[in-house]
């Protein structure tokens, strides 16, 4: 602790270079913090997804629809505790630009599909018995001071209703917490039934059944024989558990995992040559204060160890401004509307640290090697 | 008197590019306790050299170099490292400060090898600060301060830890005639009332005579040796 004072001083011999590395290390790591964030958050996400969950959409694409009728024969499979389902709505409130996750739905169905849904029963009622009225996100009622009991205008850019009108009205009976699902989880849903009679078109179908399985480990048979169940039908199936589902949606995104990684990895070994030549050219330009502090008595090793400790000052300190602007993001309104309750894991700050002491030794050892072996008459004398 | 320093046939020699050069040939000197020696001769003659082995940053080629009692010469790098923290004050001519580091800053560095609480520090710097008069500008940095007083600086962080011998190379080649004439007086005094050895490389003549001692070398061997009356 005694040599902080030197070590830091030696640290702000040249500010100008001194401030630039820093902010290269700072948006370095701010990056990884981002990028590392994003990529642990979505795995968090994806290793607490259901097991007992199949999604069943067309085999040709999820956007097709599927006859209503299979949702009675994929409730006869065995194994299956409940099924409900999901039509795309296409929503938004006064502004097209502003969507709403919108979904039409068997509620009562819904709710006992996805367990971890905060609602009170008696929205449920109410909502079985109101064709009009929709259920809505706590967030969402929030984001727009929507009420229960409001009559709100739904706009959709899909589904005209049989007065002629893209703009649905519907009465708020009820909300709902599903932050346990993440923030990505739809949040406005209405009666399929209502849906169905209403739309001018595409009437009988829907997107998605969501079924929910006695025995998770029954999943994969369950699955085999709901697409069993439509094979060589118009509409075949294609059922994928709730991970898979979740993967391939992320696939369309790219491997998410691949491109943090693969721009993570550049960025840091960029670093790597940027702090080794800051460091080098440091002790380069400090040969003769170095020989002094050796011919003051600081040995060798002494002389290594205060220039590694200042290339670990430098990582560090900045690394640790950048993780920490990093998880500040995190915190930001737009992002937690993006993920939900979602905080940067400890871990990318541990690997970031982690990160900083192996950029710091790699790029520090040559020069503290250097000035480890400098030789004290040659280095007064300036040869 | 007691002999601080003895060197017994010591030799020095250097290789450079594909030839040997013998910088020391044979060298005996002795040097007492509490005497001020100043050692002079033309360029290359090799009084750096000599300079840098009492001082224990260089190792002789053959030879023993015993100062206070230890064989510096039998040391290994990391030994003499300890030893050097522990006996040498050094002052350079261009004085060597670090720049980045305040006046006491500079003088608490050979504080740092030592085991002393901060506080011990902290008032071991402001008594030698105040011992080379420059109490009042501890928190200058050195391009804030004169030649002279960057040199004084020096002198302070050279004897901050008490050191058995304080070795000079050129002190006052750096600075005007003012100036080397009060860094000379504040050697003197040194070796005067605080009794400390010092052995002072120099060409100024001027300089030399506040020593009590002249030693000349010529082509790396000792040519004259001058004791002067206090």
């Amino acid at each position: 602790m005694k040599y902080f004072g030197l070590v830091w001083a030696g640290l702000w011999r040249k500010k100008t270079r001194t401030v630039f590395t820093m902010i290269s290390i700072v948006i370095a790591f701010l990056l990884f913090g981002l990028l590392q964030g994003i990529n642990q958050g979505f795995g968090t996400a994806m290793a607490n997804l259901d097991v007992d969950r199949l999604y069943v959409s067309a085999r040709t694409s999820m956007t097709d629809g599927m006859p209503i009728s299979y949702l009675s024969r994929i409730r006869s499979v065995p194994g299956v505790r409940a099924v409900s389902l999901w039509a795309y709505f296409g929503g938004y409130f006064q502004d097209a630009r502003k969507p709403i996750p919108a979904f039409a739905t068997d509620a009562v169905e819904l709710f006992r599909v996805y367990k971890e849904i905060k609602i009170k029963p008696e929205y449920i009622e109410a909502m079985a018995k109101t064709r009009t009225g929709v259920l809505v996100g706590e967030a969402l009622a929030a984001q727009y001071g929507w009420k229960i009991g409001d009559r709100i205008p739904i706009g959709t850019s899909i589904w005209t209703n049989k007065s002629g009108s893209n703009t649905w009205e519907f009465d708020i009976v009820g909300t709902f917490d599903a932050s346990a699902y993440g923030a990505g989880f739809p949040s406005f849903y209405l009666n399929w039934s209502y849906f169905d009679e209403a739309r001018q078109f595409g009437t009988g179908e829907t997107h998605y059944y969501i079924v929910s399985v006695q025995d998770p480990k029954q999943a994969e048979r369950v699955s085999r024989d709901i697409d069993a169940l439509f094979a060589n039908s118009s509409v075949e199936t294609r059922t994928q558990t709730e991970y898979a589902l979740a993967q391939s949606q992320l696939k369309q995104l790219g491997d998410i995992n691949f491109i943090a990684n693969a721009i993570v990895g550049a960025v840091l070994f960029t670093l790597l040559f940027l702090t080794a030549n800051t460091m080098m050219q440091s002790v380069r330009e400090r040969t003769s204060e170095l020989a002094v502090l050796k011919t003051l008595g600081f040995s060798d090793t002494k002389v290594l160890v205060l220039v590694l400790t200042e290339a670990l000052l430098l990582c560090l300190f900045a690394a640790g401004l950048g993780i920490a602007v990093a998880a500040l993001v995190f915190e930001s309104p737009a992002l937690q509307k993006l993920f939900g309750d979602f905080s940067m894991p400890a871990i990318v700050a541990t690997m970031g640290a982690g990160i900083a002491v192996l950029v710091a030794f790699v790029s520090g050892f040559p020069p503290a090697w250097r000035a480890r072996q400098l030789n004290i008459v040659d280095a007064l004398a300036g040869r | 008197m007691t002999a601080l320093v003895t060197l017994r046939n010591v030799t020095k020699s250097y290789v450079r590019g594909k030839q040997k050069v013998e910088v020391l040939h044979g060298v005996d000197l002795s040097i007492e306790t509490g005497e001020f020696l100043a050692l002079m001769g033309p360029s290359g003659s090799g009084k750096t050299t000599l300079l840098n082995l009492v001082a224990g940053l260089d190792q002789p080629t053959s030879g023993e170099v015993l100062v206070a009692g230890d064989r510096i010469d039998q040391l290994s790098r990391g030994s003499l490292s300890d030893w050097r923290a522990r006996h040498i004050g050094f002052i350079f001519q261009f004085y060597n400060l670090l720049p980045v580091l305040t006046a006491e800053a500079n003088v608490e560095v050979p504080l740092l090898l030592t085991s002393l609480s901060k506080s011990e520090r902290r008032r071991r710097v402001q008594l030698a600060l105040e011992l080379v008069g420059l109490a009042d500008r501890a928190r200058h940095k050195p391009n804030e301060l004169s030649g002279g007083q960057q040199q004084r600086v020096a002198i302070a962080r050279a004897i901050v830890s008490d050191p058995t011998l304080l070795v000079c190379d050129e002190p006052t080649g750096d600075l005007d005639r003012q100036n080397a004439e009060e860094i000379m007086n504040l050697l003197q005094a040194l070796n005067r009332s605080q009794n400390k050895t010092i052995v002072m490389v120099t060409h100024d003549p001027k300089a030399a005579e506040y020593a009590s001692r002249e030693l000349h070398l010529d082509k790396g061997r000792l040519t004259n040796d001058a004791r002067r009356a206090a």
